[in-house]
């Protein structure tokens, strides 16, 4: 206990300290700004309170980004240019191919599952009895980092030979049909499939909630009307429902793109990128800290970058849409 | 005003009491000092050390240096991290590298070295190592003609792993030649035993096994020369001898006949591989001398007449004598502060490897280890091939080829090799374009 204490008081109080530092320089910057006034107030606000983050968006995000962009058209050591050579590198290789598409895969699939599953169990489970009991077990994966939950999945996807005893859900379930299990990491391409069910069990409570939420949203009277106006079921969720958390249903769309380009934690821990199932971000960790390669894990970064920008235009946009509406 | 005041008595006497837990200090058991009278006395300092070593060997390497720590007074901090390759870089690179670290792949001593925050070997360190270890070992440690790095542990890779409580109950003899081993795995066919069990699977590592058994069979089929050639990629993977000596691995552990089900090695764990080999799931398996740790924590007993031990893969070239495979740690140190100077000799000394022999499984290249301090049969053996004079000794090649490949096409090629098939003129295709070209 002692040494504990010993060892952890300095790093404690170090911590205590530096957060009781930035809240008195936030107290004094806003001390200042407050007491502005005149002709000067505005730029002076504005600098004061645009100031600190344009520094903290040059400094963690416009210089890395650019470095980045650097390093790509560099050699492994970042050292000397080498012009477009990791970028031809991902053109020629083979394994660069199959990231590329099932990088896509993932993409495609992902999100459509995680928005639909979510908006499926948010309808299904509006305003039944005792709702928040089948919504919070549906959320809990949620709370599973991926690599615990692809530790789990492991165990589900679990193969021994079809003689013996099968310790793996999916492999005894098979076996139970009366069907010949196989070593499922290495059936391609169902493997590449098997993993995004790990990424969509996780997230679909998210879905789900989310949607949930702009379900209940809907207001009363509508749904009354178009009830009287004879709206039941599926015309009344094709006509009223979807439409009004149309919005919602393309946010969480949007979450699960972004979310699947940068997937990395399943892929590293259920196969390490083999037997076909490797995505970008997964490489471009391999590259860059495994095969020192700070050339070529750039450069996959930076096509990472360019495949989430239509995204983050899409977004931008509809928010301005949005905002012109109100 | 009354309350506040009462809030600040309370936070004091907590302080206080704080206080005196922490200057409490533990008595110093009875030791024997005489091996640290060269260590000055450096009390209350702290040196860090980070490595792939995990438990439950960390625990053994902490009690080893026991002694040097309670006569010195430098605290030893250990931190083992299986992510250990991709994280040393990013500390150092971020100056927030350990003070010493414990480096299993030259190929990265050599990178690290690159970044110029490595420190060459203090006069002390370089004396230890002229003293107990063979030019070749120095040569591992040397980055362009500077020495930095001390061997630390060594590992030998030529062994098979068996059961010899099942050998007995089976009648089975342990092989002394290449052509014994094939005719002992036919005969184990023959009785519906699986001859040779092996796994691939090590997460972000997954391969690396299959690199030892082409390592394996290359130097035994060709020596020393076409082996560092190899190495060097003056002797391409293409080259008839590598596809020839692939060929040979392919006809042993991807012979259906002794393995069972070839692609299940790519998806089995190298850890898992060999657990049936105390109850006769499976007879052989090649692996290291670190497997013994591995085979152990199921509780079986590693012996020659226990549950597991190991034999000495045999050669297959009469030309080539007595070929081992094998690794090992260097130790880099990042500061030059004088407790790290210690630490850093002290490891490097005879001293630090008879007192980490003595506990369990460890194997020192330092000649300056008696033989008989071995405790561990397996390490007996494991040493008796390192420092044999007659050795042919090839450094781990996929830990001394480019990162790039050794670390990254090999792993890969060599997986998709086993779990999906892919031919060996597609394997060795692929690797050498992955070869960095400069």
């Amino acid at each position: 206990m002692s040494e504990f204490l010993s060892e952890n008081l300095p790093k404690f109080s170090s911590v205590l300290s530096v957060i009781a530092a930035f809240f008195i320089i936030l107290g004094l910057i806003f001390a200042i700004a407050g007491r502005a006034n005149g002709k000067k107030a505005r730029p002076i606000a504005l600098t004061i309170f645009l100031g600190p983050a344009l520094v903290l968006l040059l400094a963690g995000l416009v210089i890395p980004g650019v470095r980045t962009i650097l390093f790509s058209f560099m050699n492994p050591d970042s050292n000397e240019f080498i012009g477009l050579g990791n970028y031809q590198w991902m053109l020629e290789d083979p394994n660069v191919k199959t990231i590329m598409i099932n990088t896509i895969l993932w993409i495609l699939v992902v999100p459509l599952f995680t928005a639909a599953l979510g908006l499926l169990l948010a309808v299904m489970l509006d305003r039944i009895k005792h709702e928040s009991i089948p919504k919070a077990l549906l959320f809990m994966p949620m709370a599973i980092s991926f690599v615990g939950a692809s530790i789990i999945f492991k165990f589900v996807y679990e193969f021994n030979e079809p003689d013996q005893v099968q310790i793996g859900l999916l492999s005894a379930i098979v076996k139970f049909f009366g069907m010949t299990p196989s070593d499922w990491m290495l059936s391609k391409p169902l493997n590449t499939f098997l993993l995004m069910i790990i990424y969509v069990w996780t997230q679909m409570g998210f879905g789900m909630v989310i949607l949930s939420a702009a379900i209940k949203g809907v207001p009363a009277d509508i749904v009354e009307a178009s009830a009287l106006d004879g709206a039941y079921g599926w015309r009344l969720f094709r006509n009223i429902t979807f439409p009004m958390v149309k919005g919602t249903f393309i946010v969480v769309l949007a979450t699960g793109v972004v979310g699947a380009l940068k997937v990395f934690d399943i892929v590293r821990t259920m196969t390490g990128g083999n037997f076909s199932t490797n995505v970008l971000a997964n490489e471009m960790y391999s590259q860059t800290f495994v095969q020192f390669d700070q050339g070529k894990g750039s450069a996959l970064a930076v096509i990472l970058f360019l495949l989430v920008t239509p995204i983050l235009i899409y977004n931008i946009q509809s928010l301005r849409k949005e905002r012109a509406h109100n | 005003m009354k309350r506040k005041g009462l809030l600040a008595v309370t936070a004091a006497a907590a302080l206080s009491l704080v206080a005196s837990m922490v200057t409490v200090t533990s008595a110093t058991a009875a030791v024997n000092c005489d091996p640290y009278a060269g260590y000055k006395s450096m009390k209350g300092k702290t040196v860090t050390i980070f490595t792939s070593i995990l438990e439950p060997e960390l625990t053994t390497l902490n009690t080893a240096m026991a002694d040097f720590q309670a006569c010195t007074g430098i605290k030893v901090k250990i931190e083992g991290s299986n992510q250990f390759e991709a994280l040393l870089p990013v500390r150092v690179k971020g100056n927030n590298a350990p003070d010493l670290a414990w480096i299993p792949q030259p190929g990265l001593l050599a990178k690290l070295v690159e970044t110029g925050k490595v420190k060459v070997a203090p006069k002390s360190v370089v004396a230890n190592v002229d003293k107990y270890w063979s030019k070749s070992w120095k040569a591992y440690g040397t980055v362009k003609g500077k020495f930095y790095a001390a061997p630390f542990g060594s590992n030998m890779k030529s062994l098979v792993w068996y059961s010899p409580k099942q050998f007995k109950a089976n009648g089975y003899t342990v092989p002394s030649t290449w052509s014994e081993m094939t005719a002992l795995a036919d005969k184990m066919a023959a009785k519906g035993q699986i001859a040779f069990c092996g796994g691939l699977g090590s997460g972000g590592a997954t391969g690396w096994p299959a690199t030892d058994w082409v390592e394996q069979i290359v130097l035994r089929d060709h020596g020393s020369a076409v082996y560092n050639g190899w190495v060097n990629h003056t002797v391409k993977f293409s080259d008839p001898r590598i596809v020839s000596s692939m060929e040979k691995v392919a006809s042993w552990m991807q012979n259906p006949k002794w393995v069972g089900n070839v692609k299940g090695i790519a998806t089995t764990t190298f850890q898992d591989a060999g657990k049936g080999i105390p109850d006769g799931k499976c007879m052989m398996l090649q692996q290291a001398s670190f497997y013994g740790n591995i085979i152990a924590e199921s509780g079986a007993s590693i012996s020659p007449t226990g549950d597991a031990f190991a034999f000495y893969l045999p050669a297959t070239n009469s030309k080539v004598t007595v070929p081992v495979v094998g690794g090992g740690e260097f130790t880099a140190a990042f500061a030059s502060r004088p407790e790290v100077v210690a630490v850093q000799t002290y490891l490097s000394s005879a001293t630090f490897a008879t007192s980490r022999v003595q506990l369990d499984n460890w194997i020192s290249a330092n000649s300056g280890v008696p033989l008989a301090a071995y405790k561990n049969p397996v390490d007996k053996l494991s040493a008796t091939y390192l420092a044999n004079p007659k050795s042919t000794f090839g450094f781990d090649a996929s830990d001394l080829m480019p990162a790039a490949v050794g670390a990254g096409s090999e792993w890969r090629e060599f997986t998709a090799w086993f779990g999906e098939g892919k031919s060996i003129a597609d394997v060795v295709k692929a690797i050498d374009a992955s070869w960095p070209k400069s």
